[in-house]
């Protein structure tokens, strides 16, 4: 008999190929968490308000806890578990490290993870609400407003926003965008 | 005088030691922990604000796919209702005990399923019919049901005669503020998996203070308390919101007996809103007299607090006035009302954070009412001696956090009149406030072992729910034994660790570097045999002086500047700096990120904050983060912070805690910002749209006609 209450899908997580069958009610993040044991995507609210669970989907950010599962069939994932390549961490993880861009930490992964689609975004060109809408061939300079604008969909209740700030920005500096 | 303070692991800017963890998603908080067999539950709550349960109807949730049953208040098991906190019988604490809802949010079933899905499907699926009664929600000082709050926390001040002292003042301020119910938000909702093997109850909780909760689980349940075991090696957050055992982890030992299988509750965020505590309403009216030249004569701080009858709770907001200035006459009057609300827990500097806004307004009022410097006038009414209790201070640098706070945020050049300073449509002002925060310390154990390859093995009991305590605590053992911190392998987060004090109170550091430190002593003096482990286990319980003599205290300056728009009504804070005396400081780095974490937390409580309930039902009308807002990136500019040099005499070490000093002033030098700004006070917490937009009638704005006041006036309308 067929149940009409799961599906089967792929996903490519951290370049890690999954077959999964899943609930159609599972979220991404749910499917993350508790079928492929990635627990750094964290739930702090479910609702796509606080931005703990985003992940990379196909290059994009994405908060994961609004995503259902099935309609990342196929998606190429990247989840904070997949940002240190090789077990080394990245200039963005170290600088949140050394500069301490974080207190308990629960909205870390989402942090990091918006972090590496903002710069993406910013490497792209994408401008922001605050950028100057004066030339629209001018790449924004990513300033500490632009970091700020950007990373507002990640609540950090630690308050630990102006080391944030830092290391994003010194990543950026240091890899050229690229962090 | 300063002991030695000889440079070591102390005083070292260092990361924090799970740091590597953090930032690769390797840290595991509880509900990351993978279990064998686990099930799930999901809470249900009630709708009304005072009823009874007629009836759970869980016949269609019983037969959907998965469950494996419902708790109600009729099946559940029985819990010991002598059980209780900090501050006595806790009714908060008696789940599904009986019938009766004592306020909206109040768990009335628990459905247990295999996966996630369906115990949220099935608790959908549940029927549950009350019988609302009228609730009182009307929170007022003067409510027929106000009563003295409890005087566990020390006597109310009534130093000298208050009315003969304000009869002979030149200027009298006499004015109420208001702050509303606030939520703590910690990201990490509260979640909890409990299993039992055989009469022991094991637990994986997110908590301030696994021991306390393991004590409070051992009194429900009648059993041992070694019989318990919680851990809470990963917290993410708390300000207060964890430091109780929480309805998670009461809910989950009762299914997990019932169903016999690990069972998780991981809150969903509306939960955490309406279902765990909050920070109470407060109403205060503060009276402050003063002489012509500045003097202040008499302080009067009557401030009233909301609580449920469920539980003893104080919300001591009237601390300060008994510490910050010298009066010959001081008076507090702290009211607690009973209402149908969601219990209050402390959170960040509870009391100290919505009294500091109140008074340190007031006093700013007093300055402009004088036409003299806020910073003079507080620096004029120093006391020598804690004006109320007469005591000495163990260190007091307030002064010292004021001049270098001043002297940075350039404070000299500022022109103290209202709307002085504008920059195009914005007005621009700027503001400060001083805060204290009572320091000290409570028993705890802390076990060292100094195993045979050299290394060191601390057990203490201690949380670290992002306070940095894992690291600060490292450098207190290593500086205590007299080795690299290298050496030392800090064991925390457990029940089994032994006595604890949680993370909580400005104590959780003090109290366990205290532990840290004697046991260190301890084996220093018995290392004799390289070839066996040696270990040193003190409760530093007989060794504290509660009696010291002393009134111990950290103290604070904020300085802020804000921006206002006229036509929007918008605050923008583009300044904000703190400067701290909080004893001898272990790490800056983290210490800096905690005070500095505090003063968003003010900033978000200036601005933002405000939970709002429909007065028909009582129920929270904005219990999510797209509703309550809590400071995000683009609202907090670069906030400064630094510590002038402090020593505290009364700890071994020479520390204070700094975990909840950060957010106790800013909200009133925000304030004050905004009146110097706009030439409005503000009273009421937070800073609303619609409570800054300049009102049409009073035509404030005359004597620019600019862009921005246009605005206003046709928005006005």
């Amino acid at each position: 008999m067929t149940d009409h209450t799961r599906s089967g899908i792929s996903l490519r997580v951290n370049d890690v190929s999954h077959r999964l069958s899943v609930d159609n009610r599972r979220t991404l993040l749910d499917a993350l968490r508790e079928d492929l044991g990635l627990t750094g995507p964290k739930k702090g609210c479910d609702h796509g308000q606080c931005g703990a669970c985003t992940v990379l989907c196909d290059g994009r950010r994405v908060v994961s806890c609004l995503t259902l599962a099935v309609a990342a069939d196929g998606a190429a994932v990247t989840t904070v578990e997949g940002l240190a390549a090789g077990g080394e961490l990245r200039p963005l993880q170290e600088a949140f490290v050394r500069l301490d861009g974080f207190q308990c930490g629960f909205c870390t992964p989402g942090q990091l993870c918006s972090a590496v689609g903002v710069l993406a975004e910013h490497e792209a060109g994408w401008p922001s609400a605050v950028t100057a809408d004066d030339d629209p061939e001018r790449t924004p300079e990513l300033d500490e407003a632009e970091v700020r604008e950007r990373m507002s969909g990640n609540l950090c209740r630690c308050g630990a926003y102006p080391s944030i700030v830092r290391a994003v920005l010194e990543a950026a500096a240091r890899q050229g965008g690229a962090a | 005088m300063s002991p030695d303070r000889t440079v070591g692991a102390v005083g070292a800017s260092r990361p924090r030691i799970e740091g590597g963890l953090k930032v690769t998603g390797a840290a595991r908080y509880t509900a990351d922990v993978p279990m064998p067999g686990l099930v799930h539950g999901q809470l249900v709550t009630a709708t009304t604000s005072r009823g009874r349960v007629r009836d759970v109807d869980a016949s269609t949730a019983l037969g959907m796919p998965g469950v494996l049953g419902v708790l109600d208040h009729r099946n559940a098991p029985r819990l010991n209702p002598k059980a209780g906190n900090y501050f006595g019988p806790d009714g908060s604490l008696l789940l599904l005990q009986d019938e009766v809802v004592p306020y909206a949010g109040w768990p009335v079933a628990l459905v247990v399923a295999e996966t996630p899905e369906q115990a949220r499907a099935a608790a959908a699926a549940l029927r549950v019919t009350c019988d609302a009664e009228p609730h009182d929600l009307d929170f007022d000082m003067d409510h027929p049901a106000a009563r003295p709050a409890s005087t566990a926390f020390g006597p109310e001040a009534d130093t000298g005669d208050l009315e003969a002292e304000l009869a002979a003042c030149a200027v009298v301020v006499e004015e109420r503020y208001r702050t509303p119910e606030e939520s703590h938000c910690a990201m990490e909702p509260h979640a909890s998996t409990a299993w039992w093997e055989g009469d022991h109850l094991h637990a994986l909780d997110a908590n301030q203070g696994a021991f306390s909760v393991s004590e409070v689980l051992a009194a429900l349940w009648s059993i041992d308390r070694e019989r318990v075991h919680v851990r809470s090696e990963h917290v993410g957050g708390g300000f207060g919101g964890k430091g109780v055992c929480g309805p998670q982890m009461i809910l989950a030992s009762m299914a997990s007996k019932r169903f016999g299988r690990p069972v998780r509750i991981a809150m969903t965020r509306a939960q955490v809103f309406e279902t765990t505590s909050s920070r109470p309403r407060t109403e205060q009216l503060v009276t402050i007299g003063a002489d012509a030249d500045g003097r202040l004569r008499a302080v009067g701080h009557r401030a009233a607090y909301a609580l449920s009858p469920l539980a003893e709770y104080i919300e001591a907001c009237t601390e300060q006035a008994k510490v910050l200035y010298a009066a010959p006459a001081i008076r507090t009057r702290l009211t607690a009302v009973p209402l149908d609300v969601l219990p209050p827990a402390s959170m960040r500097g509870p009391g100290a954070t919505p009294g500091s806004f109140a008074l340190e307004s007031a006093i700013d009022e007093v300055a402009e009412r004088l036409d003299v410097d806020p910073v003079r006038l507080r620096l004029r009414n120093q006391p020598s001696v804690a004006p109320v209790s007469g005591l000495p201070f163990s260190t007091r640098r307030l002064v010292s956090c004021v001049q270098e706070g001043a002297r940075r945020f350039g404070w000299a050049a500022r022109d103290r009149r209202p709307r002085s300073r504008r920059e195009g449509p914005l007005l621009i002002g700027t503001g400060m406030a001083t805060a204290s925060f009572s320091a000290g310390v409570f028993p705890s154990t802390a076990s060292i072992t100094a195993e045979v390859d050299g290394t060191f093995t601390v057990s203490v009991g201690a949380s670290d729910i992002g306070t940095g305590a894992r690291t600060a605590l490292t450098a207190v053992a290593a500086d205590a034994l007299g080795v690299d911190a290298g050496r030392v392998r800090l064991r925390i987060g457990d029940s089994d660790l032994g006595m604890a004090w949680g993370a909580g109170g400005s104590r959780g550091t003090t109290s366990w570097s205290f532990a840290i430190t004697e046991a260190a002593k301890e084996l220093r003096g018995r290392l004799g045999d390289p070839a066996r482990p040696v270990t040193a286990t003190v409760d530093t319980s007989a060794l504290i002086d509660f009696q010291p003599g002393r009134e111990r205290q950290t103290f604070s300056a904020v300085f802020a500047e804000v921006a206002v728009d006229p036509a929007t009504g918008e605050v923008r804070v583009r300044r904000l700096l703190g400067v701290f005396a909080v004893g001898r400081v272990i790490n800056p780095l983290l210490a800096r990120g905690q005070v500095v974490g505090g003063m968003v937390m003010g900033l978000s409580m200036a601005l933002h904050e405000e939970s709002v309930r429909d007065p028909r039902t009582g129920r929270l009308a904005n219990g999510d983060f797209a509703g309550y807002h809590i400071a995000a990136h683009a609202d907090v500019p670069d906030v400064e912070a630094d510590f002038v040099p402090d020593y505290e005499p009364l700890d071994p070490s020479g520390f204070n805690g700094l975990g909840e000093i950060g957010t106790a002033g800013t909200a009133a030098a925000i304030a004050n910002a905004v009146w110097h700004a706009t030439g409005t006070r503000q009273r009421t917490l937070p800073i609303r749209l619609d409570r800054v937009l300049e009102p049409v009638a009073a035509g404030k704005d005359t004597e620019g006609a600019t862009e921005g006041a246009d605005h206003a006036v046709t928005r006005g309308a």
